[in-house]
């Protein structure tokens, strides 16, 4: 951080917390950038001429006579097509060894998009997992999270999702990522020949926890250069936002906030949907799609950073261990997208959401008949349908490693449903049964016969 | 006017030194970058005002200037509210220019150059007090009411009024006289502070007249009426969104205001895209035409939050004074409560649960009375019915926002979480929600008048035959399918007969979306004949296959329209497969 002749210098600290510093400093804007002893830092609250700055590297040997220099301007970011292919830090600067990058200076966390502005999302974002595509379909400018524990495979499953989704740009923003994973994402972007579409922005768990707190501003300035100035197609993973909730806990605990719920500030809300609502279609084709990590406390999705996040996003993917087929599975009944509406039936086939919807009540069936089962009750006949539905259904449809088109998916779920089932039990529209439903008078009979 | 200078900055909170009078709720302007930010007082102290700034604070400095209006946060009120999108402070979001919100960009709410077709309803010597009609425009399909200023207090006689003809807002179209003779020229527009209630009518009455829904778990189970207040908790996930919106499209109202409050841009974005297409049944006219947005999507400032609500419901109560129909929708107000929250927080206030503000349940139920029937001083009946959305923490209705609104709110509509997993929409719990309104006598006498005579028996009647069937169902999961008679199966599959076909609806499909009263009135006594058949069954295995038939062949009828061929050879199926069984006995 170079000083420069216009910049303003003061160096008397004083007070210091693990977070923060406090300075006397004259003329100071709310939100400005500063560099207290190199390491930057941003005002967060200015009473008279007092000034506390949070200074994201933390304080640690930071002393009251420490430099501190104002820069006159909130953070920002150099945004220009070179920014493609580059691994930087929270603060834009490069960390794979390439140089500085040059572009135009803007401001991040900028304003909001005006509404009006905005399209109706509804293109499809087709993933070829079944579990995605046919129960939970993502559409361009939508924001979704996963919800998964940290045992689970979710980064890899979001590096997955990001290399077979179509899209011009995929925005990394890593916060607090295990240095594993950091490389994890960075060999498959390179053995997938695609670095010149990506962009990444990395905290590493080996990094200061406050630095997270530019990573989505800094992921999402990138992404709103690419989607609104060259009307591209952007897809931003974040990963784990839960890290990113849990600094924002220690800033406000360091200002003395009062807590709400599970510790955490009582804006949490407004925090979290001041990067998830970056996500946006633009009426001129480009678009901001947002898939996120929230890593859960043993499943509990009742704690504030699931749950302020479940009421921002639109939707939120679940994943699951099916014992019963020793894979990882979209869990149907948990996982929901809002916007598959818009596209479901009108960008897919007709039959699209009654097969979907029929085959979850199926699937919702079995559980029962499952859980009738370990309770020691016999089972009926339609109970022990159900079941080897749901074995076959898990198996060939809701599995991660599945990767067919949308309509092979409803052909296969037209297929398990005239195998188990008969006409009167999947209770779909008689228009799509007439067109879809091949199975003949007699093997119905047949079946009928069997059943009594 | 009063000036000051910002002496401290903590997000969207200031404090400003003034050196003049200043008042609560007051809205004052920061000057900042060569734009105003408005900001509202909202504490006191000497010399020193709070005040919550309602954008970005981003680079506000200390030292810089302050503005002092002399009035709280008003809005404009006339001709050309409808079909407007206003952000939470009344700006026209489509006035204003670029893809995103520029700070401190302020756009006119109204349109001052459109003409209006005027036609005078008072005349000479008449004489008129606050909220009492002095003309007619036509607001796209609406006749809205040009009335005396809500503000001016007392008698006054009308000295002159326009002939009709076409005249834009701010032209004088009547001209005041007060009792000492002082005159008051009036035009089609007027303002007022929307934390304060519109009181310009003779009385408020209690409701009794279902506002229809189109929704059956709604209208026929726990219905709403006009000026209604209702409230519908649930859990992310469980479709608070998609059963408001559905309430905005088919609420049988005159004119529909939708305050997004604090909710996803992108639902917002779907209202602006659909409603211009939308159809209203009753009027032929597009439903855009009777609706107009406020949104502070929850990226935009939080402390419009609160603005937006109150902005809402003073939209609300101007058309009812007009004798309208008005239905507000609220979602969800949460948000709301955490913005005051956010607030009493930075103010450094001692909190109350939840480290939610003190007052927050008088907040609420304040807001709530707003609503309601109300006969005008001129005999006609106006109404404003309210629903708002909750969005309580973890799902849990034992929560601050959630309880609150319970001791106001006279309709319940709990979204469960369960009946979300199930897909069983729209997720609305049948026998935890309730409506108050089905014990007024007022409802009890209206519904024998309009629906059929006993009407508010049979719905009761309904809801014992679900919770019978529901008590059977834990019977039989305790003690095993073949354990228990098959009268318990029998209940059980009449609950489910109840639940597929009356309570469930699909609300993507043309037909099935809407039900008008008269066909919730058709198929509630079908399905209910259908209970009150002792049917004859061996074992439990045939109770199930039978209803599930009945179930599939209903579904089908709910599907098709009512007057059509296809709901004519359903229902025919229907009661051959009933004769069949009932002829085995």
């Amino acid at each position: 951080m170079k000083t420069k002749a216009f910049q303003r210098i003061y160096t008397e600290i004083s007070a210091i917390t693990k977070a923060t510093c406090v300075l006397k400093a004259e003329g100071v804007t709310y939100e400005e950038l500063a560099w207290v002893d190199g390491r930057p830092a941003q005002a967060i609250k200015v009473v008279d001429d007092m000034v506390t700055l949070q200074v994201f590297p933390g304080t640690e040997g930071i002393a009251t006579k420490a430099e501190v220099v104002f820069s006159g301007h909130p953070p920002t970011l150099n945004v220009g097509e070179l920014l493609s292919g580059r691994f930087l830090n929270a603060y834009g600067d490069p960390i794979d060894d390439g140089p500085k990058v040059e572009g135009e200076t803007r401001a991040v966390g900028g304003p909001a998009v005006n509404p009006i502005q905005r399209s109706k999302p509804s293109s499809l974002l087709a993933t070829g997992i079944a579990g995605i595509d046919l129960n939970n379909t993502l559409v361009t400018g939508q924001k979704i999270p996963f919800f998964a524990d940290p045992g689970q495979p979710y980064n890899s499953v979001l590096a997955e999702v990001a290399m077979r989704a179509e899209a011009d740009k995929i925005i990394l923003g890593g916060m607090g990522l295990s240095h594993d994973d950091y490389l994890y994402f960075k060999n498959t972007f390179t053995q997938a020949g695609v670095l010149d579409k990506i962009v990444c922005f990395i905290n590493t768990s080996e990094n200061p926890p406050l630095e997270r707190l530019l990573i989505p501003e800094m992921a999402c300035t990138a992404a709103e250069y690419f989607a609104n100035d060259k009307k591209q197609k952007v897809l931003v993973l974040l990963t784990d936002m839960t890290l990113y909730a849990d600094a924002l806990a220690i800033v406000a605990n360091k200002m003395d906030q009062i807590p709400s719920k599970d510790a955490m500030p009582g804006s949490l809300y407004s925090d979290l949907a001041k990067t998830y609502e970056k996500a946006v279609q633009f009426a001129h084709g480009g678009s901001i799609t947002i898939i996120a990590v929230t890593s859960l406390n043993e499943g509990d999705i009742t704690h504030a950073i699931p749950d302020n996040t479940g009421y921002i996003t639109e939707g939120q993917l679940f994943l699951k261990q099916d014992t019963d087929i020793g894979k990882v599975i979209v869990d149907p009944f948990r996982s929901l997208s809002r916007l598959k509406q818009n596209v479901i039936g009108k960008k897919t086939r007709e039959d699209h959401p009654q097969v979907m919807n029929t085959l979850v009540r199926l699937y919702a069936d079995a559980k029962e008949a499952k859980t009738k089962q370990e309770n020691g009750f016999d089972l009926n006949e339609y109970d022990k349908r159900c079941l080897r539905f749901a074995l076959e259904y898990s198996e060939r449809l809701l599995a991660i490693d599945i990767n067919i088109s949308i309509d092979e998916m409803l052909d296969i779920g037209w297929e398990l449903m005239q195998k188990y089932f008969e006409k009167f039990e999947v209770s779909i529209k008689e228009t799509f049964m007439n067109k879809y439903w091949k199975k003949s008078k007699v093997e119905e009979g047949l079946v009928e016969e069997k059943v009594n | 006017m009063t000036k000051g200078v910002i002496t401290s900055i903590i997000s969207n909170l200031v404090t400003i030194e003034v050196d003049g009078p200043v008042g609560q709720n007051e809205i004052c302007l920061i000057n900042s970058n060569g734009v105003q930010l408005r900001a509202e007082v909202i504490r006191v102290n000497g010399k020193e005002a709070f005040a919550q700034v309602f954008e970005s604070t981003r680079g506000v400095k200390i030292g810089s200037e302050v503005d002092f209006s002399g009035h709280m946060l008003e809005v404009e009120l006339g001709p050309g509210i409808l079909s407007k999108n206003y952000d939470g402070l009344q700006n026209d979001l489509e006035k204003m220019g670029g893809i995103f919100i520029n700070t401190g960009e302020i756009t006119a709410p109204l349109d001052k150059d459109v003409f209006y077709s005027f036609t005078p309803l008072a005349k000479p010597g008449d004489t008129v007090s606050a909220g009492d009609w002095l003309g007619n425009v036509r607001e796209n399909w609406v006749d809205h009411k040009i009335m005396v200023p809500f503000v001016m207090e007392g008698a006054y006689k009308v000295k002159s009024v326009v002939e009709a003809g076409d005249y834009k807002i701010y032209d004088e179209i009547a001209v005041l006289v007060s009792d000492d003779g002082k005159e008051y020229p009036i035009t089609m527009t007027q303002k007022w502070p929307v934390k304060q209630a519109v009181r310009n009518y003779r009385q408020k009455i209690r409701p009794y007249e279902i506002l229809q829904t189109g929704l059956r778990v709604i209208d026929t189970f726990n219905p709403i009426t006009e000026g209604g207040t209702g409230y519908i908790p649930g859990p992310f996930g469980t479709g608070k969104t998609v059963l408001q919106q559905a309430i905005a499209k088919n609420g049988e109202a005159d004119i529909v205001i939708i305050v997004a409050c604090g909710e996803r841009a992108n639902e917002v974005v779907e209202i602006f895209t659909e409603f211009p297409e939308l159809t209203d049944p009753r009027t032929g006219r597009k439903l855009q035409e009777r609706t107009t947005i406020i949104c502070n999507t929850s990226n935009m400032p939080v402390a419009a939050r609160e603005a937006s609500v109150y902005v809402g419901m003073t939209l609300a109560e101007y058309y009812r004074n007009m004798g309208l129909k008005v239905l507000m929708l609220a979602d969800s107000t949460s948000r709301w409560a955490q913005a005051l929250r956010e607030m009493s927080n930075r103010l450094e206030e001692l909190p109350g649960q939840d480290a939610f503000p003190v007052e927050l349940p008088a907040t609420i139920a304040n807001f709530y009375s707003r609503a309601g029937c109300v006969e005008l001083n001129n005999g006609n009946s106006g109404s404003v019915t309210f629903i708002g959305t909750i969005s309580p923490a973890g799902g849990n209705f034992k929560e601050p926002v959630t309880e609150s609104t319970s001791k106001v709110a006279q309709c319940f509509y709990a979204l469960s979480q369960k009946r979300a997993d199930a897909k069983r929409y729209p997720a609305i719990d049948p026998l935890a929600s309730y409506s108050k309104y089905l014990d007024y006598q007022e409802f009890r006498e209206n519904t024998n008048a309009n629906i059929q005579e006993g009407w508010v028996d049979l719905i009761k009647k309904t809801k014992d035959i679900m919770r019978k069937g529901l008590e059977a169902r834990d019977q039989i999961n305790i003690l095993g399918d073949d354990a228990v008679p098959v009268n318990y199966h029998m209940d059980f599959w009449r609950s489910e007969l109840i639940d597929f076909t009356i309570i469930q609806q699909d609300s993507f499909d043309d037909v099935d979306m809407n039900t008008p009263m008269e066909r919730q009135k058709y198929m509630i006594n079908k399905v209910i004949g259908i209970c009150d058949m002792d049917l004859p069954f061996d074992d439990f295995q045939q109770v199930g296959d039978f209803y599930k038939k009945l179930i599939n062949l209903i579904k089908q009828m709910n599907y098709s329209p009512i007057d059509s061929k296809e709901f004519e050879q359903y229902e025919r199926a229907l009661n051959e497969q009933l004769e069949q069984k009932t002829a085995v006995a």
